[in-house]
């Protein structure tokens, strides 16, 4: 008997498949996932763990969270971390410290894999949400991500 | 042989006048030809962008709507893109029969679309064995399969080939059947006469519970006749690349993509016509305006398509032995079952007339 009985299984089993496209199909035009790209570039907003290329946020009095510490370029595994930097008075405690001059950034040779973010202990580098990283000319992707004249936001270091 | 020309009646007059009446006869033959596959390889078109904004719908996109207004000229410039391509080909593949695989499949498609009543007057083709040659003809184009496949020197084309040989001939048999369920009620294979019959009320609803089962057979097999999802083993992309034409591009691509959606309408066509009263309106609302019949008749045919394309985008692909199973345990059993049924309630008159 289970030949009859697995005629109607399939049929409702079926049956209920197709409902349930059937009510993605109804609802498409109000929930489409499909992004409309260059028509909403200006309401287009990434979700929070995208990432589109390391920056290092700068506050009002143009000062960022880099200590220098390298601990990032030890941990890229592609060498794309550069940091040039130099040992100078600190205006603060007026000791000589190391600083840096200028944070290197090769987005050419990035993979995306996070561990800079991970590793850096005062979180002065972070995931920026910026896609559009094509450009005509390739030295254009190496990038200085420390502002000129910024300096260490005071109290970092404690 | 009772062969009536209808919509080719005013076509011929016209060229009467000017040649002798065998030589209009068959002008009058060529220019329906060219009329025909004008109409149906632009509809052939759309009905692939149809397939492509419905399939969209079905996960939640939005699909091809950049070329023309609502992406409605996107496959016209797909095409015109497979026709500027290269025709490649393998080496060591048996020419001829390559070349000639895409036609008996597109021709085949092409065929069978003379017998569809549109309306009364638009049917090029009235043959009084309308049925059996819809039916005959719709599996020529597995020899075009067989021969791409066996051709193209390549062992996904032959895989794919094969498998639709074993899928195309074992639901042959449903689509077979079914229809002939319906058959008995008609008493007729002439489609003219089917419809006819049907003013007293379409003949799923004259046939009732038989006629709903064979119309579901029939719809299942004639869904793995057209070789889709769920029955698409024969291109199976995920196992066979593109199946029995992966060899295949440009124009000859293009021939093998069309015939199949061409198949689709062609399927769907059928069974407007057997079962829901092809361009009859529902209880002839429209009756004293003819022209309207090529509108329901669409309009029936397209929700049929539009319930493969459901089916196609639903369910997951089966694997061959399940196949064969649900044809040979599970469809023909019920469907010689359903004869019986049908020849009993035709034998004592039960049918439902309005």
């Amino acid at each position: 008997m289970s030949y009859f009985s697995n005629i109607f299984n399939g049929i409702k089993t079926l049956l209920t498949g197709m409902s349930i496209t059937g009510k993605y199909f109804l609802n498409s035009r109000k929930g489409a996932i499909t992004q409309q790209y260059p028509d909403n570039r200006d309401t287009l907003k990434m979700f929070d763990r995208f990432r589109g290329e390391v920056i290092m946020p700068h506050d009002e009095n143009n000062e960022h969270a880099c200590t220098g510490c390298q601990k990032c370029e030890i941990a890229c595994p592609n060498g794309t971390i550069e940091i040039i930097w130099d040992r100078g008075i600190d205006e603060h405690t007026g000791k000589n410290k190391k600083k840096i001059d200028k944070f290197v950034y090769h987005l050419s040779m990035c993979t995306m894999c996070g561990l800079c973010i991970d590793v850096c202990p005062t979180d002065a580098i972070k995931w920026g949400q910026n896609f559009e990283n094509s450009v005509y000319d390739r030295t254009a992707l190496t990038r200085v991500l420390n502002k000129p004249d910024s300096k260490l936001r005071a109290g970092v270091e404690d | 042989m009772q062969i009536s020309l209808n919509i080719t009646e005013t076509i011929q007059e016209c060229l009467v006048s000017m040649m002798s009446e065998s030589a209009a006869g068959y002008i009058a033959m060529v220019i329906i030809a060219l009329i025909y596959l004008g109409i149906f390889s632009v509809a052939g078109l759309f009905l692939v962008l149809l397939e492509r904004r419905v399939a969209a719908w079905f996960q939640l996109r939005i699909g091809p709507n950049r070329v023309g207004f609502q992406g409605l000229l996107q496959t016209m410039a797909d095409a015109l893109k497979l026709v500027s391509k290269e025709l490649t080909g393998t080496d060591r593949a048996d020419k001829f029969l390559y070349n000639l695989a895409p036609y008996f499949v597109i021709i085949s498609a092409l065929m069978a679309l003379g017998l569809i009543p549109f309306t009364k007057e638009f049917q090029a083709f009235d043959i009084n064995i309308g049925i059996f040659f819809l039916i005959a003809v719709s599996s020529i184009g597995v020899i075009g399969i067989l021969l791409g496949g066996w051709a193209s020197n390549n062992k996904f084309a032959l895989i794919g080939a094969m498998r639709s040989g074993v899928q195309t001939i074992s639901y042959e048999l449903s689509v077979g059947l079914s229809l002939l369920t319906m058959i008995l009620l008609t008493g007729s294979l002439q489609l003219s006469e089917i419809v006819e019959l049907q003013k007293s009320g379409w003949l799923i609803v004259q046939g009732h519970i038989p006629a709903i089962i064979a119309f579901m057979i029939y719809m299942i097999a004639g869904t793995a006749e057209t070789n889709r999802a769920p029955f698409d083993m024969v291109e199976a992309e995920s196992e066979l690349g593109a199946g029995f034409h992966t060899e295949y591009s440009g124009m000859k691509f293009a021939y093998f993509f069309l015939a199949e959606f061409i198949n689709m309408f062609l399927i769907a066509a059928i069974a407007t016509t057997v079962f829901f009263g092809a361009w009859l309106s529902p209880f002839g609302i429209t009756e004293s305006i003819p022209w309207l019949g090529v509108l329901w008749f669409l309009v029936k045919t397209l929700l049929l398509v539009f319930l493969m394309m459901w089916f196609r985008w639903t369910f997951p692909r089966l694997r061959v032995d399940q196949l064969l199973t649900l044809e040979w345990k599970y469809l023909l059993p019920i469907n010689l079952v359903n004869i019986v049924v049908m020849a009993f309630i035709v034998w004592q008159n039960l049918i439902i007339l309005i």
